[in-house]
């Protein structure tokens, strides 16, 4: 019983730690190529999420409502570049921190002023509403099976493009050595809209894949955001490596944590305590996690910048 | 205006008089308020909101000292704030209901926070900071709402204010400002002292160039972990006076946006003056409460309908707000009324 | 060679395949001005970096003072008496610069915990800071920001904080670079004075200036020291001059 409950779990934190990782993943190269804070990247998950439940329901059917969410995700993270980031590039932290911070309080209140506060419900698409049974008894939704091949396929896909091509190329020199890239006769300003248009578009896919299976409310980014933020932190910022490992370690720690610090308690406490301060300390986990890892290796798992 | 701008003092060592009567005047407004607050029909609300500006100031006043004199960018500031508010939920939760007793043990508490959180972070260095204060306001805002027994995500009601030496004087809204206006003077004056002390000194070098402090013989980590500690302490005894304002105490105290907020106060008031940021955090206050009502106003030609949708979502004028000042605005309003940083 | 101030002992550094400091090893006994010259590239700034503890040396020893200071943080070595001076201007251009220089004076000079009185009007501090601003000839400047000197007076402050350290041991990293010829003199001038106060290791590309102030010079090529001896001899040195010639004409 425990151990398929674990493998359940492990499953559920794998799929978490996939769209972390399509949130961190835009997250991480803005932050390596162009030393950009960008603490709105968050709503743009919420804006992928919205633009997918406004699309299906005007159209009535999720597979096209994502199709058309995708590009204009991306013409909104584009807008967003032009009408605001491309300003704030040449300035310190400190005001990237505080003007995107702007932006998300901005954002926040938008998507109430037109779509209401009330959280909207997106129905599974029904080619993937059923479940299957993994072992006898235990059914598992293929929704969220669908959601772990598509953060898979996407992760494949990124690892292709950054590896494999020559905007990859020198998104990886720019994160490594961003003077070098403009040394080169590189158009930086070209690269960074590029870089940044596709980390909006992840972003908002993810929110779009998640839209079925959570609420989508003003304010679902801001918490997400933070954890992606851990993310790139423990991978190492600027690394899409140390991002996708980084994201499926915390979906794993969060979710199975979760589930199971209580039990393991039990072993040193009695089973009251334990309930208790195995879910209070359970949601601190990660962060625990994180001071730990900053504490032995202040660059994170794989910084990119040497 | 201009003629404040282009008084920009270009001599090295402004006459004091110039650099003390920004201060000067706005603690002699704080003084005043609360004989004006009378005839102005609503004193407790003016009362209340003044001690609130106040409360907001002195947390992004600490916060000033380690982000103006010390470069540390901490995004988890307002963890401050809830353990100085908890230390009175909790302790009032079993009794101990007096000042005397909440105050120490929030100082502690906010001190040993700082102590081992400030050890890890400040082995990291710019965004890696920022991440990782981020991250332990965070842990303290999940513990706070997995706190079952004191209020969990719902926060907790104090029966009522703090005991000041067994008497219960702080429930008079005046005596209260008060004691907000001594905790605000004592620390601006105790923060203007570190600043200028030896050890301020150091703080302020580290911040202009880490290595040539090290090339002299300084180890700036001891530095810049004592000044956490320092300013963590204060925002604690800003987060005891803010769950007395509130009489109640909610994760919400301690929520990374609001840590955001803080920092947003002391840019806002202009960086590195202490007292900018208790400009800062009023203007920020002051607008966040009159901002529904200035759109009001200014919209009544729009009819009723636009005018009730626009006022009920300022937030989407008031992020536009916050992104221009931020690209507009620089050196902070402290910077505008003719000095920028000294150092 | 027991009254060496300072020894190397094989030192190493590397960056990946690229070697830097290749099993440098060198003594610089009290009293003297030593300076190690080589072309650019030569890994003159690295060694400078090794030796105060601003890099980490892959191997070998730094001794200084008859201790082992190889694992030593910059700041624990500038106690010990080693300072320097960066080659790239390194001054607090926010403090003035007799602050800049009585700040170092603090920095030997008992507590830097006290939270209270007014750092900047404390006698104890800045009339030694004065002394050594005294010393470099920039007494007249102590008030001015030092972000708003010129760049010679900054060559100077660099000095005067370098000294106010007490060191045993000056390194100097390329004390002269940038200035103009003016400048130059009056830093020269101020290093002509120094070297009765104090042992200096510098790395400069003025020839000229290295001839006229160094007892001793090494010369390092791609991180090897390939000579060390008086300057007449360097001069002469053939293998010194092959490893020169083109590169820069030796006075």
């Amino acid at each position: 019983m425990t151990a398929t409950l674990l493998f359940i779990q492990a499953l559920n934190g794998l799929q978490f730690g996939l769209i972390l990782f399509l949130i961190a993943a835009g997250l991480t190269l803005v932050f390596g190529v162009m030393d950009f804070i960008n603490l709105a990247h968050g709503v743009q998950y919420m804006v992928g999420a919205y633009l997918a439940a406004a699309f299906t329901a005007w159209t009535g059917n999720f597979g096209l409502a994502l199709l058309l969410a995708l590009p204009t995700a991306l013409a909104f993270g584009l807008l967003l570049e032009v009408l605001v980031f491309r300003h704030l590039y040449d300035r310190d932290h400190l005001d990237q921190v505080l003007a995107t911070f702007g932006v998300i309080v901005f954002l926040n209140q938008a998507v109430k002023f037109v779509w209401g506060a009330a959280p909207l419900n997106v129905p599974v698409p029904e080619i993937l509403s059923g479940s299957v049974e993994i072992t006898d008894g235990l059914l598992y939704p293929v929704y969220r099976l669908a959601i772990i091949a598509a953060g898979l396929a996407v992760a494949l896909l990124l690892y292709v493009l950054v590896s494999r091509t020559r905007v990859g190329m020198l998104v990886r020199a720019g994160a490594t050595n961003p003077e070098m890239v403009s040394a080169l006769g590189v158009n930086i300003q070209r690269l960074f809209m590029v870089v940044f248009g596709f980390g909006a578009m992840l972003a908002g896919f993810a929110g779009a894949m998640v839209a079925p299976i959570l609420s989508v409310e003003p304010g679902m980014g801001d918490n997400i955001l933070i954890l992606a933020f851990v993310v790139i932190v423990i991978g190492g910022i600027g690394s899409i490596r140390g991002a996708f490992l980084a994201a499926i370690l915390i979906g794993l720690v969060d979710t199975v944590g979760r589930s199971f610090a209580p039990n393991i308690l039990r072993f040193f406490l009695d089973p009251a305590t334990a309930s208790q301060t195995g879910r209070a300390i359970a949601p601190m986990l990660i962060y625990i996690f994180m001071a730990a890892i900053l504490f032995f290796r202040p660059s994170g798992l794989f910084p990119a910048k040497r | 205006m201009t003629e404040l701008i282009h008084a920009h003092p270009s001599s090295f060592a402004p006459s004091p008089s110039r650099i003390e009567r920004v201060p000067l005047v706005l603690f002699a407004i704080l003084a005043l308020a609360p004989l004006l607050a009378p005839l102005t029909g609503a004193e407790g609300y003016v009362l209340s909101l003044l001690s609130r500006v106040m409360i907001f100031g002195l947390a992004a006043m600490s916060l000033d000292l380690i982000l103006g004199y010390g470069a540390l960018v901490s995004f988890g500031h307002a963890a401050f704030l809830g353990i100085g508010g908890y230390a009175v939920g909790i302790l009032a939760s079993h009794g101990s209901e007096d000042a005397l007793i909440q105050i120490p043990l929030a100082l502690a508490a906010s001190a040993l926070f700082a102590t081992v959180t400030g050890t890890i972070s400040l082995r990291t260095k710019g965004v890696y900071f920022i991440m990782i204060t981020l991250a332990f306001g965070q842990m303290l805002f999940f513990l706070a709402t997995s706190l079952a027994a004191y209020g969990g995500d719902d926060g907790m009601t104090l029966a009522s204010r703090s005991l000041m030496a067994g008497t219960s004087i702080l429930k008079n809204d005046r005596v209260f400002y008060g004691l907000v206006l001594f905790c605000l003077l004592g620390t601006y004056l105790l923060s203007r002292g570190i600043v200028a002390s030896r050890f301020g000194r150091v703080l302020r070098g580290t911040r202009e160039n880490a290595v040539r402090m090290e090339a002299i013989g300084f180890h700036p980590f001891r530095y810049q972990l004592l000044a956490y500690v320092i300013s963590g302490m204060m925002a604690g005894l800003a987060g005891f006076l803010l769950a007395n304002q509130a009489e109640f105490i909610s994760p919400s105290y301690m929520t990374w946006q609001r840590s955001g907020e803080l920092i947003f106060m002391v840019v806002l008031g202009g960086i590195g003056s202490l007292h900018g940021a208790i400009i800062g955090a009023a203007v920020f206050l002051l607008l966040e409460e009159f901002l529904p009502e200035i759109l009001h106003f200014a919209a009544s030609a729009l009819g009723s309908d636009l005018q009730s949708r626009l006022v009920e979502n300022w937030k989407m004028i008031f992020g536009p707000l916050l992104i221009l000042i931020v690209l507009f605005a620089r050196g902070g309003i402290t910077g505008l009324l003719g000095r920028g940083r000294h150092g | 060679m027991a009254d060496a101030l300072l020894e190397l002992r094989n030192l190493r550094k590397s960056y990946g395949a690229l070697v830097v400091t290749d099993d440098v090893s060198l003594s610089v006994p009290t009293g003297e001005v030593h300076a190690i010259i080589g072309p650019n590239g030569a890994g003159k700034t690295t060694l400078i970096h090794q030796i105060s503890g601003l890099v980490p040396s892959v191997s070998g020893q730094v001794l200084f003072d008859g201790q082992d200071v190889t694992r030593l943080p910059m700041h624990e070595r500038v106690r010990r008496g080693l300072a320097r001076s960066f080659q790239i201007t390194s001054v607090l251009p926010g403090f003035s610069a007799l602050e800049n220089v009585s700040l170092a004076v603090q920095a030997r000079s008992g507590s830097s915990y006290r939270l209270f009185g007014n750092a900047a009007r404390e006698r104890q501090l800045n009339e030694p800071a004065m002394e050594c601003l005294n010393l470099v000839g920039l007494g007249a400047r102590a008030q001015i920001q030092a972000g708003l000197l010129s760049h010679g007076e900054k060559r100077q402050l660099e000095l005067a904080i370098a000294l106010a350290t007490e060191p045993k041991l000056l390194l100097l990293d390329e004390p002269l670079a940038g200035t103009g010829h003016d400048e130059s003199r009056r830093v020269l001038d101020v290093l002509q004075r120094l070297r009765s106060h104090t042992t200096i290791l510098l790395i400069e590309h003025d020839m000229e200036a290295v001839f006229s102030l160094a007892d001793r010079i090494s010369v390092l090529v791609y991180g090897r020291l390939i000579a060390t001896d008086t300057p007449e001899r360097i001069r002469a040195n053939p293998e010194v001059r092959s490893a020169y010639l083109g590169e820069e004409e030796m006075a």
